[in-house]
């Protein structure tokens, strides 16, 4: 073929040499011996990602210099008041507000989600009707009304209406902050939650329910087994979005008023030692290492629904079909 | 088996099927062939009740479908006893409708573990028999999207096979297959119909029609304008209409064949 010599020559024509190197192998493959030398193709030369790569570093690291030898940003505080008890029970009452209201926003927000996908037009309405008030006002203004909700009704009951009660509790006594915030944020996260989950179910193709149905499987088998397992791997990436998206929301919950989460706690103690930023470089932290757990679920959640997803194969499916094709010494 | 007495099914104004009598003996091949817009998928789903009928009646294995009968008044079927009648009747889609979360193994065996209620280990073992049977064996963990086309649609046979039906509809069940693809679809199929199931298929494979069908039901305009064994419907049509047809067919098929 003449390779050894073509080398020899300059640069330009070594490429030209590749290319009808690839043209033989080619030509080899189809005459039936597939079992030619693998391509070593010198490298392309890439200056421009280098120096790209080189500024943007230089810039990180003048930043990083920068801020640690800043003395404004008086790190000794923050190394003091990072590990702070009052922080990290502010980081858990964070944590569980998050938990409770995203509960609340993903329950009712699949209800509204089918509510809207009903046939029956008050259930549409109605599921309609909640999406345009609780999207269309400011979820700080919410929470400043969830507070005042005692002056409106200060007791609460369940029973028949001007029949019997069953339980009645005064509002007042109940832990009411952390109970008003939740809900609060909860109910703002459902409208935002239905219409996720209404993508999501939307998108499954109208084939799968029909095969379903025609393989005898009731509404809720179908919903159950076929349409929301594929509905999942829409659904899931928002909903993370969704989930640290509260947990930064959380820090509005003093409009209540509820105090004891990670923001207020460490404006709490800002306001006392005078040293806002330091606190508030401690709270980043918290809010990043929280978020930073919250990701890693989600890529494993991810993962799990996007079974049969992609036409690639598994290394686990790869070794085994070349471990087959090793037994039966021949193509698929 | 199936026994269609006048059926007609409107789309609001649109009138699809304009009464249509079709009768199915057990352990015949029906083929419904004719221009698309025909009616042909439409009847199909009636049989087993995705579209609800809005004229006449159709029964299938002497039950009548999607309603009750109360004296002389109809009554529309909760879709729980829908869906009982529809577990003895399988259906092939054109489009395989696979449910691609699902291993091979796993679209087969959901439907009798979930709506029959068999245990699991002999789903299985029914569910590896049927792969067998469709020529997929060992493809078992198998994601659809990993399969081809053919093999795709020989997964949802077996799916379909695997309730035990009276029945197997078929609507079109090689138009979305690439042209070599379509031959071992047809070879399960034609095999199905020599072990004796009844088969009603949407198709427009004429020499599979020709081999294979009882009966074939030429279908136009939501109506049938001719009936019989292929030998007289397909080899010497009666209607100006068929022969129209069967010569666009035969000059497509040719206009392949050259390509």
């Amino acid at each position: 073929m003449g390779r050894a010599v073509r080398r020899d020559q300059d640069r330009r024509d070594q490429r030209g040499d590749e290319l009808t190197h690839i043209g033989s192998r080619v030509e080899v493959a189809g005459a039936g011996n597939a079992s030619g030398d693998p391509i070593k193709a010198v490298p392309l030369r890439r200056p421009g990602r280098w120096i790209a790569a080189f500024v943007v570093l230089a810039l990180l690291v003048l930043f990083v210099y920068g801020a640690a030898t800043n003395d404004n940003f008086q790190w000794d505080t923050y190394r003091k008041y990072v590990f702070d008890k009052r922080i990290s029970e502010g980081a858990w009452v964070t944590v569980q507000v998050t938990f409770w209201a995203m509960l609340i926003g993903v329950v009712l927000g699949v209800v509204l989600a089918v509510m809207r996908l009903t046939p029956n037009p008050v259930l549409q309405s109605v599921s309609w009707l909640y999406l345009w008030i609780f999207r269309g006002t400011p979820v700080y203004v919410q929470l400043v009304f969830w507070g005042l909700f005692t002056s409106l009704y200060p007791h609460m009951a369940f029973g028949i209406p001007f029949g019997p009660r069953f339980v009645h509790f005064d509002i007042q006594t109940v832990d009411a902050a952390f109970f008003f915030a939740t809900i609060g944020l909860g109910l703002n996260e459902a409208a935002y939650m239905a219409e996720i989950v209404r993508a999501g179910i939307s998108s499954v193709d109208e084939g799968q329910t029909e095969a379903a149905c025609a393989l005898g499987m009731s509404w809720g088998l179908t919903m159950r087994r076929v349409v929301l397992p594929q509905a999942m791997r829409v659904i899931i990436p928002p909903t993370g979005n969704e989930l640290i998206s509260m947990l930064k929301t959380t820090s509005l919950v003093v409009a209540v008023p509820l105090s004891t989460d990670l923001y207020n706690q460490q404006a709490q103690i800002a306001g006392v030692i005078f040293r806002p930023i330091p606190l508030l470089m401690v709270a980043a932290t918290w809010y990043l290492a929280i978020t930073s757990v919250l990701m890693v679920g989600q890529y494993f959640l991810e993962k799990r629904f996007s079974r049969g997803a992609s036409r690639k194969l598994t290394g686990r499916q790869l070794e085994a079909l070349a471990n087959a094709m090793h037994v039966t010494g021949g193509g698929m | 088996m199936v026994r269609a007495t006048s059926v007609e099914k409107a789309f609001g104004g649109l009138k699809v099927l304009k009464g249509i009598d079709i009768t199915v003996q057990r352990g015949e091949v029906a083929c419904l062939v004719g221009p698309s817009g025909s009616g042909k998928t439409t009847f199909l789903r009636c049989v087993n009740h995705l579209e609800q009928i809005t004229g006449g009646r159709l029964y299938v294995d002497g039950v009548l479908m999607g309603y009750r009968e109360r004296g002389d008044k109809l009554h529309e079927m909760s879709p729980r006893d829908a869906g009982k009648q529809r577990r003895d009747i399988g259906m092939v889609f054109q489009h395989f409708n696979l449910f691609p979360h699902m291993t091979a193994l796993q679209n087969i065996i959901e439907a009798p573990t979930q709506v029959r209620g068999v245990k699991k280990s002999e789903a299985i073992e029914t569910a590896r028999g049927l792969l067998a049977r469709v020529g997929l064996d060992g493809k078992e963990k198998a994601y659809p999207a990993q399969l081809s086309g053919g093999q795709q649609q020989r997964v949802a046979i077996a799916r379909a096979l695997a309730m035990k039906p009276k029945l197997m509809l078929f609507d079109e069940p090689t138009s979305a297959l690439d042209p070599e693809l379509v031959g071992e679809v047809l070879k399960v199929m034609r095999q199905l119909a020599v072990d004796g199931m009844t088969m009603i298929v949407v198709t427009h494979e004429m020499g599979f029609a020709r081999e294979v069908a009882d009966r074939v039901v030429f279908m136009d305009g939501g109506v049938v304008v001719e009936e019989g064994p292929p030998s007289e419907v397909i080899s010497n049509p009666q209607h100006e209409r068929t022969r129209t047809f069967l010569r666009r067919m035969r000059q497509e098929e040719h206009a392949e064949e050259q390509v």
